[in-house]
């Protein structure tokens, strides 16, 4: 792990598009970039792998749909069938219309909780985190470039300051 | 500047030459400053009503449900028509943050937040009714199918009260969910401009430690885009199953087929009403007018009177069919509905729903900020009539004629229903002081878009 890090800061969404396209093209190392909102087409840029989370989801409804459908069959069908208005409580097929509402509830209960808690854990999102962007204001206006540095700071400080820089930041030991 | 490009016809959604950081200053406004006199006027006046709504609950509870107004033949009357009521009002939010999101409604951005609180907020009021009309809450538990010590019965998944459970229970967290994952960037942002200790402390666990990440960003659109496909069909499907409570039953003037869209129409049509209810006042109150305008205003308006037209649709098919169908126990239901003892809570519905939001297609008529408020409060009133006249005429005139009854309300029915507006308004204006009111992140995506700075260099430049 690097310890030495360059911060180039931009006060703009599209001059940090730029930049990283410039930087990139130029072969440099982007470690990570940080902006106060998503900015549409960055992921694109950084060559970010697509999330699989949607996927998740869909796996995560199916076995939603999975356990709506066995949990009414062992309780309506197997455990106690009861004879609720002459309803077939003998045969889950025959009786489903009514077990629908349910079963496409639990689904979207397993679907929407799942995928969340996911995407919570993936992201390492939860109570007591501590946050890990460089500086506060990069949840307000200002968007950050964050780059290793090894021994080629002079050549990454020429680079970036051909983009539209507000500020360049060397920050040292940041991982310990 | 070409990438933000919008037509020019489109309307700015954000004024008053904001920057990025203009937008959290003025999001953080409220929530740094200090209440004034107003807010805590009326938190005192909802805090009243909620301490007032918990006595009655009290008394309820420990007395037994006898102390409402309901006999023999009405043995269903204001419970269950603040509870529909509440969880009508509780599907703008959902509708706004995850219809909207799916059209790629821009004006989304500036209400949906706002939106999304008032629906979990009032889901909670319904969820209230239910709870106390089984008389011993503390059996709530009966109703989750688990494997039982006290017999051998389970729940009977054939019921439509139990496929409510299910479905209010699923809508409620699911938009919790929905609402906190959107809220984590904007609590970051506030996190990070706090200067007092505990502020900070209480933020930063709020925000789960959100840093906005290139890779969190992806993600997070990833996640609000399927959760808002999955609750577009569970918001309809929630008020869908609401109404099954009515629409499987066989008593005349319930048992109709109309009734899935019809609620769901109705329950759109009072969401938007609050939302333009809260709205207008809070717009004002935390000064964010430049976020909150009269644009969205309109378009809430023209919702407004559009579902109200789908209901009003509902009624005179309802009408129709009543009499198409040839059954006569149905045509009186409805003949007695608007002639009956009832009439003047029939007239009071079709007065506030049908005629009153038709009066928005002027456009001066939307456009106005008074108007708008008056109205909203309209079809609120309009859309609790609705249910009443549901509720009770199709009851209060039994089989037998010798049951044949009328249904008042006791001051106990009063106060809950008093108490749960109070209990609402207590959460709401709590979050107005603590949360961010609007998705500041998602605001600055359409800044340059559907700024009015940006439209002007843009109209200025020809492109």
């Amino acid at each position: 792990m690097a310890n030495k890090f360059l911060h180039a800061i931009y006060d703009d969404d599209d001059k940090l598009m730029d930049a990283v396209k410039y930087l990139k093209k130029e072969g440099v190392y982007i470690e990570d970039v940080f902006t106060p909102f998503p900015v549409h087409g960055l992921d694109h840029i950084l060559k970010l792998e697509p999330t699989r989370l949607a996927i998740t989801a869909f796996i995560y409804g199916c076995v939603g749909l999975a356990f709506g459908i066995l949990m009414i069959n062992y309780i309506m069908i197997v455990d106690w069938p009861q004879n609720i208005g002459g309803k077939p409580s003998f045969s889950l097929i025959e009786n489903i219309p009514a077990f629908v509402p349910v079963i496409f509830e639990l689904t979207v209960f397993f679907t929407a909780h799942l995928m969340v808690i996911t995407f919570y854990l993936r992201s390492r999102l939860w109570p007591f985190k501590k946050a890990e962007n460089p500086i506060p204001e990069t949840t307000d206006d200002k968007f950050l470039i964050q780059i290793p540095i090894s021994n080629n700071e002079k050549d990454l400080k020429a680079k970036i300051n051909k983009t539209d820089i507000f500020k360049i930041d060397i920050v040292e030991n940041k991982n310990e | 500047m070409a990438s933000h490009y919008e037509a020019p016809i489109r309307k700015p959604l954000i004024t008053g030459n904001k920057t990025y950081h203009q937008i959290s200053v003025d999001v953080a406004r409220p929530i740094e400053g200090n209440a004034n006199k107003q807010w805590w006027i009326v938190f005192s006046i909802a805090l009243i009503l909620f301490m007032w709504g918990i006595v009655c609950i009290i008394y309820t509870i420990s007395t037994g449900i006898g102390v409402w107004g309901l006999n023999k033949t009405v043995g269903w009357a204001w419970d269950i028509t603040n509870f529909v009521w509440w969880v009508g009002i509780g599907h703008a939010g959902t509708l706004i943050s995850a219809v909207l999101l799916l059209f790629r409604q821009k004006w989304r951005m500036g209400i949906n937040r706002s939106a999304e609180a008032m629906t979990i907020f009032s889901v909670i009021q319904a969820g209230l009714f239910p709870l106390i009309h089984m008389g011993r809450p503390w059996l709530a538990y009966w109703i989750v199918p688990i494997p039982n010590t006290f017999g051998s019965l389970w729940v009977n998944f054939n019921s439509p009260l139990l496929w409510d459970v299910f479905a209010i229970s699923t809508y409620l967290t699911v938009s919790l969910v929905f609402w906190w994952t959107g809220l984590l960037p904007d609590f970051a942002m506030i996190r990070d401009r706090a200067v007092k200790p505990f502020q900070k402390k209480i933020y930063s666990l709020v925000s789960f430690g959100w840093s906005g990440r290139a890779k969190d960003w992806q993600r997070f659109e990833e996640v609000s885009l399927v959760l808002a496909g999955l609750a577009t069909p569970l918001v309809l499907s929630v008020h869908t199953i609401v109404s099954f409570d009515f629409a499987t039953s066989i008593i005349p003037g319930w048992h109709t087929t109309i009734f899935p869209p019809y609620f769901v129409a109705g329950a759109i049509f009072s969401g938007f009403a609050m939302v333009n209810t809260l709205l207008i006042v809070m717009r004002k109150v935390c000064n964010l007018e430049d976020y909150i305008t009269l644009q969205h205003i309109e378009l809430m308006n023209i919702v407004i009177m559009i579902t109200g037209s789908i209901v009003g649709c509902a009624y005179i098919t309802e009408l129709f069919i009543a009499w198409y169908s040839g059954v006569e126990y149905e045509q009186y239901a409805f003949l007695n509905r608007a002639t009956g003892p009832y009439w003047w809570a029939y007239w009071a519905m079709m007065t506030c729903n049908v005629f009153s939001p038709q009066l928005m297609w002027f456009k001066k008529l939307r456009t106005s900020i008074v108007f708008s408020f008056v109205i909203s409060i309209v079809v609120n009133i309009g859309m609790w009539f609705e249910r009443f006249v549901i509720i009770v005429t199709s009851l209060h005139r039994d089989y037998l004629p010798s049951s044949w009854t009328m249904f008042s309300p006791s001051f106990i029915d009063i106060g809950i229903f008093l108490g749960t507006i109070g209990f609402f308004f207590v959460l709401f204006l709590l979050y107005a002081r603590t949360f961010p009111v609007i998705a500041q992140a998602e605001v600055k995506t359409i800044l340059k878009s559907s700024g009015d700075n940006y439209k002007k260099i843009r109209d200025k430049n020809g492109k």
